[in-house]
């Protein structure tokens, strides 16, 4: 029982890094990709492009690489970012992708009776997103869109190659380490992703449940 | 999205309007693409000699960037094969009649499923030896990718059998099948035609997967590029470094645009195809095209 009080902190550390990558990306990829819905939805071509090229890119590109070129890319062009926020800015640009194309699919689902009236009653197209389409589609997209961020959640172990002293890291450091009982460590680990990830997938089927509508 | 639905075809204000916004809007891209690139030629990133190293074959970098290209889809091509293999495997035994059977399988798909991919690849690749047994960092990564993307892809063919009319199945059992040849020669064959599609979806995100290979330093292309940069840098200073990084991300992009074309086209033909009449719509496992943990919307048309 040493070992599980000599690594406490650590372990509590490690956890809270993980919560706060996964809060603070996760907010930034819901504003992010939002918005790239919107845009790809939006009447102006170049936006509708821009966004399309947005999405191609990041849904093409491996995590890791794109971790690569937020911590080692940014300062060529003398952007310097710390490990943390770098990460934070790696997991939700890349995770925003995926939130726009699980946005975009709950917009086609609303009926186009409701975007059709919402015109008819003089809403321009800001209006009648934000007002009538955009409140539906998020109702219907609650479960798509809950599985993208917790499997953004398991996605932040990525950082641990990019020196963030995050849940993953532990594995290696602590068997370098040698330290104790190596398999404590891996359930350690995987306990802490699941104390996130269950009570999120609780919490998105209750949302599902209340904010449901029929169609 | 086929009309417009959100708003109405632009009438001459509307389009004036669009025009502005259009302008404005790519003034500001133009504005950013323009920062970023006197940022770039401010640190001599854009010079053509640095650019240049990439395609001379007298530099090793091509052909450097070649073999570890290779090794990526050596480990995507391997993973894919066996993780199919444990799919299905695993897709039948959480079908299966006996209740214990579906049990243990169902806890191995949700434990794999669970599971971040990293840790998976860390466990094998730093724990096991601590019980006697050592994979190399192909092993490791390859048998991380297997795990995670079986269980993965056995979500995905149950599934895909179970969207088999059940028709099919009946008519099976009332020709005088067996249970063994209902699943291997009615149900499999339907439902693998079917699943092709989101088969080769998940390929990317196997293909993306394997730059996690980067962290238990396996020589993939990430790595591979990384390899060429500390090479160099020794020899001339970081002045390829960006480029290599870049190089690197453009082959990633480029080989997962063509997969996910293919899959799509795929899609297309299976649609047309009346070989596969007889299913119905399936609730499809959440994609998994985020790859390394699971769980995307499939992607919009």
């Amino acid at each position: 029982m040493d070992f599980v009080s000599e690594n406490a902190d650590l372990f509590v550390d490690a956890f809270l890094a993980t919560l706060g990558l996964s809060l603070l990306a996760g907010l930034l990829a819901l504003a992010l990709g939002t918005l790239l819905a919107a845009m790809r939805v939006s009447p102006v071509p170049p936006l509708r492009g821009l966004a399309t090229f947005y999405v191609e890119t990041f849904r093409n590109t491996p995590l890791t690489v794109v971790f690569f070129f937020i911590i080692f890319g940014l300062p060529q062009i003398d952007f310097v970012i710390g490990f943390f926020p770098g990460a934070v800015l790696s997991v939700g640009l890349y995770t925003a992708a995926f939130v726009c194309e699980a946005v975009r699919s709950g917009i086609n689902a609303v009926a186009a009776g409701q975007a059709e009236a919402a015109r008819a009653l003089g809403l321009t197209f800001g209006q009648s997103l934000r007002e009538v389409v955009l409140p539906q589609a998020f109702r219907t997209v609650v479960p798509p869109l809950g599985n993208v961020l917790i499997a953004m959640v398991k996605n932040t172990s990525i950082a641990a190659g990019f020196s963030v002293s995050e849940l993953s890291s532990l594995l290696p450091r602590l068997v370098n380490a040698d330290a104790g009982d190596l398999t404590l460590v891996l359930v350690g680990v995987v306990v802490g992703y699941m104390v996130i990830t269950l009570p999120s997938a609780l919490a998105v089927n209750r949302i599902e449940r209340r904010v449901a509508i029929l169609r | 999205m086929s009309a417009p639905v959100l708003f109405d075809l632009p009438g001459p204000r509307a389009r004036r309007r669009i025009r502005l916004a259009t302008a404005v809007g790519a003034l500001l891209v133009a504005a950013l693409v323009v920062l970023v690139l006197v940022r770039l030629a401010g640190n001599g990133q854009l010079e053509a000699q640095r650019w240049a190293v990439l395609f001379d074959p007298a530099s090793q970098v091509p052909q450097a960037l070649g073999q570890a290209l290779l090794r990526t889809l050596q480990v995507a091509l391997i993973g894919m094969v066996l993780a199919t293999l444990l799919g299905l495997l695993l897709a039948v035994g959480r079908l299966s009649e006996h209740h214990w059977v579906r049990v243990v399988v169902s806890t191995v798909i949700e434990f794999f499923r669970a599971v971040p991919l990293l840790v998976l690849i860390f466990a094998l690749f730093f724990l096991l030896p601590k019980f006697g047994i050592r994979l190399t960092a192909f092993w490791a990564l390859v048998g991380g990718l297997v795990l995670y993307n079986g269980a993965v892809l056995g979500e995905i063919f149950r599934a895909g059998i179970l969207s088999v009319d059940r028709g099919q199945r009946e008519a099976a059992y009332g020709l005088g099948m067996r249970k063994t040849q209902v699943m291997t020669l009615v149900l499999l064959p339907q439902a693998t035609r079917r699943m092709l599609p989101v088969l080769i979806a998940q390929l990317v995100v196997l293909l993306k997967d394997t730059s996690l290979g980067f962290i238990i330093s396996f020589p993939e292309l990430l790595r591979g590029a990384r390899g060429l940069v500390e090479f160099f840098t020794l020899q001339f200073g970081n002045q390829y470094t960006f480029q290599l990084y870049v190089a690197a991300a453009v082959v990633y992009i480029v080989i997962n645009l063509l997969l996910s074309w293919l899959a799509r086209y795929a899609e297309g033909r299976t649609r047309r195809s009346a070989k596969t009449a007889a299913t119905t719509p399936a609730e499809l496992p959440a994609d998994v095209q985020m790859g390394g943990g699971g769980g995307a919307v499939p992607a919009g048309r």
